[in-house]
């Protein structure tokens, strides 16, 4: 981005201008995230920087409210994070299997109503989730899934699979069917061929659409404040119930655990999309 | 026929057209089977629940239950400025003493009070008339009824029971736009200092398209910056959307909580520099402003991720053609780079728009009173007052509001080419 030479003043102060505002703006997205790993350290209950923090008094800091989350008396978080966990494992699975097939089928070019079919199966992404936790809550007190585990997972594979669906049809749209008709005609049955050729190659959108999904169920939370009873409570509901009642700091140790699992996410995400872009031949 | 001895035959003698076609429907069919899971599921569990959500906004069906006898009978009242005839105080009286051996009085009193004011009084009269069995069923029930209470001989009670006949109402529609059926059965607007809801669906309305702003003006910078920079460089800073983009969204919100509360650090930051006094600090959070500040550094990268992928695609030699046609730098952008980046701006713009329109968990504990959002209304209704029909009917009015938008999208950016990461 360094300038040429001969710029003009005005255009070289409008060029730095630029440059603080972007300054800003990256700060602006990335500053609220590191004021939880500090905090989350605090030895005091309160939720600003005490004296001693300011100074970097080592006695200002320690893991008592990491351990209150682990070992904590009567605490939620075990059950929770476990809950949480089961729900969105199961979830991906099902996102995957459902999206990466429907994906399949929406790639061909013999599929009839492709537009409006995709539209529907992207729709649960759009809608927002307020009214797609009524309309699910709905369906799951019918069905008498409210309150239970698979209830949940089922809403969760519902708000997963369109990011599955994009993410496999978008590697798919490089995808050259001539490799599948080659094995066909060496006589490989469809299932082989899909296993065999398909699958490895649209691989890695697979992961980062199950990536999505499971990160979605993870996250979610107006969903499931519709649906779960006290023994489906996860991480989400239980920090909904503290930032609502009172910030203790064993939600800051909390959210820190889950800001290294997304940067844990982020990364695998960013290598498996310049893998996926490898294999589709996109330089970039 | 010369048509026919042209016709190509395959091996097995049959047309070669045909055969294809058949090979057509075939490759239909399959690839409709691998859709078929998801969409049947999708169908169940979330399409079908969304009519339900409808069939409930408009249901009244309760009290066409309750009330069978009363409504067949008032089919022969035709003489709408006088009382109805015996027959209808008669089917009224049976149907009502039906409801009070089934301890079931009660809701219909509620209903009818709801239509019409003074309901519930009038009909206890009747309900201990009809305990302590001081109604001869004998003589004229009109006479003995219309002698309970005065309301009971005014026309207008019974038009109120008579407009409740329909199963189906849209009177929860017109609560949600402040509205209401008054007693000659015409919409009326409901007083100026209890329009709560037309107060939230402007404030809704109005904080959408302020988020959606001010993330259009932080977001184009950034993904301009990203997409000019070289690779290594971009890539380090991309992870300042992404990380955001990938982390909980409570995390997010409870950072913002920490920042902007009273002695947070963005309160520090303005006593440190002197804009405020120590003793008075502002209160930025519970309100709107917590709102903006929260929702726009959520939605953000929403924003950055359509503008960079379009930009990238921009070859910067187009810049540099502008500037050699003797245009201005700023020339150059407005004129060429600018309009090549409107399909990204109206993706962005869009997407956000729809996300912020929609919002519930962010404005539910940095929001407070004033920065409460529809969705916000809604949760109460399915949680406290379970008036779920109230909830379904703001649900559907709010998703057609978003389908109008989503559609829209869809013309101009086609859903398939939604980038994710």
């Amino acid at each position: 981005m360094a300038l040429p030479s001969y710029t003009e003043t005005r255009y070289r102060i409008w060029h730095y201008i630029y440059l603080t505002i972007c300054t800003f703006v990256f700060f602006f997205l990335i500053a609220p995230l590191f004021v939880i790993f500090p905090l989350s350290f605090n030895a005091e209950e309160f939720l600003v920087f005490s004296e001693g923090m300011k100074n970097l008094d080592p006695d200002a800091f320690s893991l008592r409210w990491y351990k209150d989350m682990i070992y904590g008396t009567k605490n939620p978080w075990g059950l929770a994070a476990k809950n949480s966990f089961i729900i969105a494992i199961f979830a991906t699975i099902g996102s995957i299997i459902l999206g990466t097939l429907a994906a399949l089928g929406l790639s061909s070019r013999h599929m009839p109503y492709k537009g409006l079919i995709m539209a529907t199966l992207i729709s649960p992404m759009i809608v927002p989730l307020i009214i797609s936790g009524v309309a699910i809550f709905f369906f799951m007190a019918k069905a008498g899934l409210a309150a239970t585990h698979t209830g949940i997972v089922l809403a969760h594979i519902i708000l997963g699979t369109p990011f599955v669906v994009i993410t496999v049809t978008a590697t798919l749209s490089g995808f050259d069917h001539s490799v599948t008709r080659a094995a066909a005609s060496l006589g490989s049955n469809p299932v082989n061929t899909f296993m065999k050729i398909t699958l490895p190659l649209i691989l890695p959108g697979v992961i980062s659409g199950g990536l999505f999904a499971f990160v979605t169920s993870f996250d979610e939370v107006v969903v499931v404040l519709f649906l779960a009873g006290l023994e489906n409570t996860t991480i989400p509901i239980q920090m909904w119930t503290g930032l609502r009642e009172q910030l203790s700091p064993t939600i800051l140790a909390v959210a820190t655990c889950l800001i290294l699992l997304s940067t844990l996410i982020l990364i695998s995400a960013e290598l498996l999309r310049r893998r996926s872009e490898r294999l589709r031949g996109i330089n970039r | 026929m010369s048509s026919e001895t042209k016709k190509i035959l395959t091996t097995d003698g049959i047309p070669l057209e045909v055969s294809l076609k058949k090979a057509e429907k075939k490759n239909k069919i399959k690839a409709f089977l691998l859709v078929a899971p998801l969409l049947l599921f999708l169908v169940i569990t979330y399409i079908f629940p969304i009519g339900d959500m409808f069939l409930r906004s408009v249901d009244d069906k309760m009290i066409t239950n309750m009330l069978p006898k009363t409504f067949k009978a008032m089919e022969k009242w035709e003489n709408l400025e006088e009382l109805p005839p015996e027959e209808v105080y008669r089917s009224f009286y049976e149907d009502y003493k039906l409801l009070a051996e089934n301890q079931q009085h009660g809701k219909l009193g509620q209903r009818l009070n709801k239509e019409k004011n003074g309901f519930n009084t009038i009909t206890k009269k009747l309900f201990r008339q009809i305990k302590r069995k001081k109604i001869d069923e004998s003589a004229s029930i009109k006479e003995q009824i219309n002698k309970l209470h005065k309301r009971w001989r005014n026309v207008e009670y019974w038009l109120a029971i008579k407009r409740t006949a329909p199963p189906y109402t849209v009177a929860k529609y017109l609560k949600g736009m402040d509205m209401y059926f008054d007693s000659d059965g015409s919409i009326t607007q409901v007083d100026e200092d209890r329009r709560i809801h037309r107060i939230l669906w402007l404030r809704t309305l109005e904080i959408a398209f302020f988020v959606t702003l001010f993330s259009f003006f932080m977001g184009y910078p950034i993904a301009h910056l990203l997409a000019t920079l070289p690779m290594k460089y971009s890539n380090l800073l991309m992870i300042c959307v992404l990380l955001p983009f990938w982390t909980s969204l409570l995390v997010r919100t409870a950072s913002w909580m920490i920042l902007l509360q009273q002695q947070g650090l963005v309160n520090d930051f303005f006593v440190m520099i002197g804009l405020v006094g120590d003793d008075n600090r502002p209160e930025m959070m519970y309100n709107k402003v917590g709102t903006y500040v929260a929702m726009t550094q959520i939605l953000l990268p929403f924003m950055v991720l359509p503008l960079y992928s379009v930009m990238k695609t921009i070859s910067p030699s187009l810049m540099r053609a502008g500037k050699s046609l003797g245009g201005t730098p700023f020339v150059a952008f407005w004129k060429v780079y600018f309009p090549l980046t409107i399909p990204g701006i109206g993706a962005g713009c869009l997407l956000v728009f729809i996300l912020a329109i929609g919002y519930y968990i962010t404005p539910a504990l940095v929001g407070g009173a004033s920065g409460t959002l529809i969705s916000n209304q809604i949760a109460f209704h399915m949680k406290t007052t379970l008036d779920w029909s109230f909830a379904s009917a703001m649900g559907l009015m709010l998703l057609t509001g978003v389908l109008v938008i989503y559609w829209i999208y869809n013309k101009l950016v086609g859903v398939d080419n939604i980038k994710l990461g």
